[in-house]
């Protein structure tokens, strides 16, 4: 798609994408200049571009005095758990439906497909009821279980699209050696697929550290809040004091900004895989 | 004698293959039961209960007794779930057409560039995809904000923009796009990619090397289909339009920005009522349902084609 211009016209349109980029995430700049500031400072006009003198204190003024360690603690905890479980749980169901016999393999899967139908955010009222009944109001297995649920569907058929493409050759010959199913998905299907594994596995993590609208609703409790919540919840907490507003914001966004970053190339794979496109 | 004996032969075999055919059922279970289980629990029992709640006058401990339609006739009559119905349709309306576009336009922009800059630039344009929604509506209500918020000076207004009843919904809607427009982005990029490099350059042999002229006539219809799937992806994705709304203007002011979700979310846990709450999100995911299966037939009749 590189066409061969002339030089001035590619440089033209490098400086101008460029440009259209920087100020798409401008105002990620104006956050962190904020954040690194003091609160006068904010109202001063003209403000001031360039955050001089550094200053650390909304940082040092949040960790201190509100619970985004312990946040930070919850939205790891949860995410990592979230991540890792949804992995296990729909590599074997996706390598059941691709590689066994079994009857009902076919309502299962249809069942599954029928996941894709059901917007969660319009099921939230039950969801609660049902978790409150299980006493898991609070708790981090109110907060995980029900996004293991939300996000199986799409990675049951994609290992399944992916097991089934794997050459039959293969866990034919490991199946005349002895090797039982569950040995043959972690010791050959799981390996052979790392790379969605592992682009899978950012997705989930990223989604999940992200997500807003469940565990805004099943927790309540400060000490038990996530991090994209917690720093929603407790304004009042910082006053209008906006550096200290953008210091919170910048330190909730700094994990998936970092692992995006570091693994662009497989965050990306898995949202495309994840939307269908290939 | 020989003819049995092959029979005996072949029935041995296809003995053996069925046996391998057929998965015990202790391995079946053991693979796919933890995926069931939870995916029945906390997926498919909440949207059959959300059905059978919305006949009832449930509390938001589950607790009522039947009351038959009376939550869909008081819905039909209530001019508040209409309006909340139509703040989502005008919300889609503003963000649907633009983010597509917007998407086409960056991912042009990603895929035009030389290899070193590609990465810089597809990484700037996607960032606000990857950030939390809360981080988002924060720094918004910071660079947004009516008093000392960098916009309104760069711009010289004194816009208050998620209070001003005419600008709410239209300031939710840019955030909106601003965060979302990666994604869409990275779909047309891999469209974009699809396209065939010797189209344009037999069309630059034609001497169609215009840039407008080989979008009109090559890049535009070839790249038709991620088009239309990026535009339905987004019809049925902004129905649930719930977190942004509620953190940058919480439904106000005056209501201009209660969107379905919201009005569901008021009823069931600042009300209490959670029979009809249901009702709402049930009526919600029948809007939904019809979107989808709209865009089901026609993804349909773009791999037809």
């Amino acid at each position: 798609m590189t066409a061969r211009r002339n030089p001035l016209a590619a440089s033209v349109l490098a400086l101008v994408s460029v440009a259209i980029g920087l100020v798409w995430v401008f105002p990620l700049y104006w956050a962190v200049n904020t954040s690194l500031t003091v609160d006068q400072k904010t109202a001063q006009i003209p403000p001031s571009w360039f955050p001089s003198p550094l200053i650390f204190d909304a940082f040092t003024y949040v960790v201190k005095n509100t619970a985004i360690v312990r946040w930070y603690i919850n939205s790891v905890l949860t995410s990592v758990v979230i991540a890792a479980s949804v992995l296990l749980l729909t590599t074997m169901c996706g390598y059941a439906l691709s590689q066994l016999r079994f009857r009902g393999r076919q309502a299962v899967f249809l069942a599954v497909l029928a996941g894709f139908m059901i917007p969660v955010a319009t099921t939230i009222v039950p969801l609660f009821m049902f978790i409150n009944k299980l006493g898991l109001v609070n708790t981090y297995w109110g907060v995980i279980l029900p996004q293991l649920a939300a996000w199986g569907p799409i990675a049951v058929v994609i290992y399944k699209q992916f097991y089934d493409q794997v050459p039959k050759e293969l866990s034919d010959a490991a199946r005349m050696d002895g090797a039982a199913d569950p040995r043959i998905l972690f010791r050959l299907f799981l390996p052979l697929n790392w790379g969605i594994t592992w682009a899978l596995a950012l997705c989930l993590f990223i989604w999940s550290w992200n997500n807003f609208f469940w565990p805004f609703i099943v927790v309540s409790q400060t000490p038990m809040m996530t991090i994209p919540v917690g720093i929603t919840q407790v304004q009042s907490w910082y006053g209008i004091a906006y550096p200290r507003q953008m210091a919170s914001a910048v330190l909730a966004a700094l994990p998936t900004v970092v692992l995006f970053v570091i693994f662009q190339r497989r965050v990306t794979q898995g949202v495309a895989l994840t939307s269908g496109i290939k | 004698m020989a003819s049995i004996d092959t029979d005996a032969g072949s029935l041995v075999i296809r003995r053996a293959r069925r046996s391998r055919r057929r998965t015990p059922w202790g391995t079946v279970v053991l693979l796919v039961a933890p995926f069931l289980v939870v995916y029945v629990a906390f997926l498919i029992y909440p949207q059959v209960r959300v059905i059978l709640l919305s006949f009832t006058n449930a509390d938001i401990a589950g607790v009522g007794s039947w009351v038959g339609t009376a939550n869909y006739v008081r819905l039909w009559k209530d001019p508040i779930f209409w309006q909340s119905l139509w703040h989502t349709v005008y919300f889609i309306i503003l963000t649907v057409v633009p983010n597509t576009l917007i998407g086409l336009v960056f991912g042009l922009v990603v895929v035009r560039q030389s290899a070193w800059l590609r990465g810089i630039v597809l990484v700037l344009l996607f960032l606000p995809y990857v950030l939390p929604v809360g981080v988002v509506t924060q720094i918004y209500l910071w660079v947004l904000s009516a008093a000392y918020g960098i916009v309104n000076y760069i711009f010289d207004v004194k816009v208050n923009w998620f209070q001003d009843p005419r600008w709410a919904m239209p300031s939710v809607a840019f955030v909106t796009i601003w965060w979302t427009v990666g994604f869409n982005m990275l779909l047309f990029i891999a469209g974009l990619e699809a396209i065939p490099r010797e189209y344009y350059e037999a069309a630059s042999l034609d001497g169609a090397s215009g840039g407008l002229r080989t979008f009109r006539f090559i890049t535009w219809p070839l790249v038709w289909p991620v088009t239309s799937l990026v535009f339905v992806l987004q019809l049925v994705l902004q129905w649930k339009i719930f977190d942004q709304v509620y953190l940058l203007t919480n439904g106000g002011p005056f209501n201009r920005t209660l969107v379905v979700i919201m009005y569901m979310y008021q009823q069931a846990f600042t009300r209490a009522k959670g029979g009809y709450a249901s009702t709402i999100a049930f009526a919600l995911f029948v809007v939904i349902l019809v979107t989808s299966l709209v865009q089901v037939r026609l993804l349909r009749f773009r791999s037809d084609a």
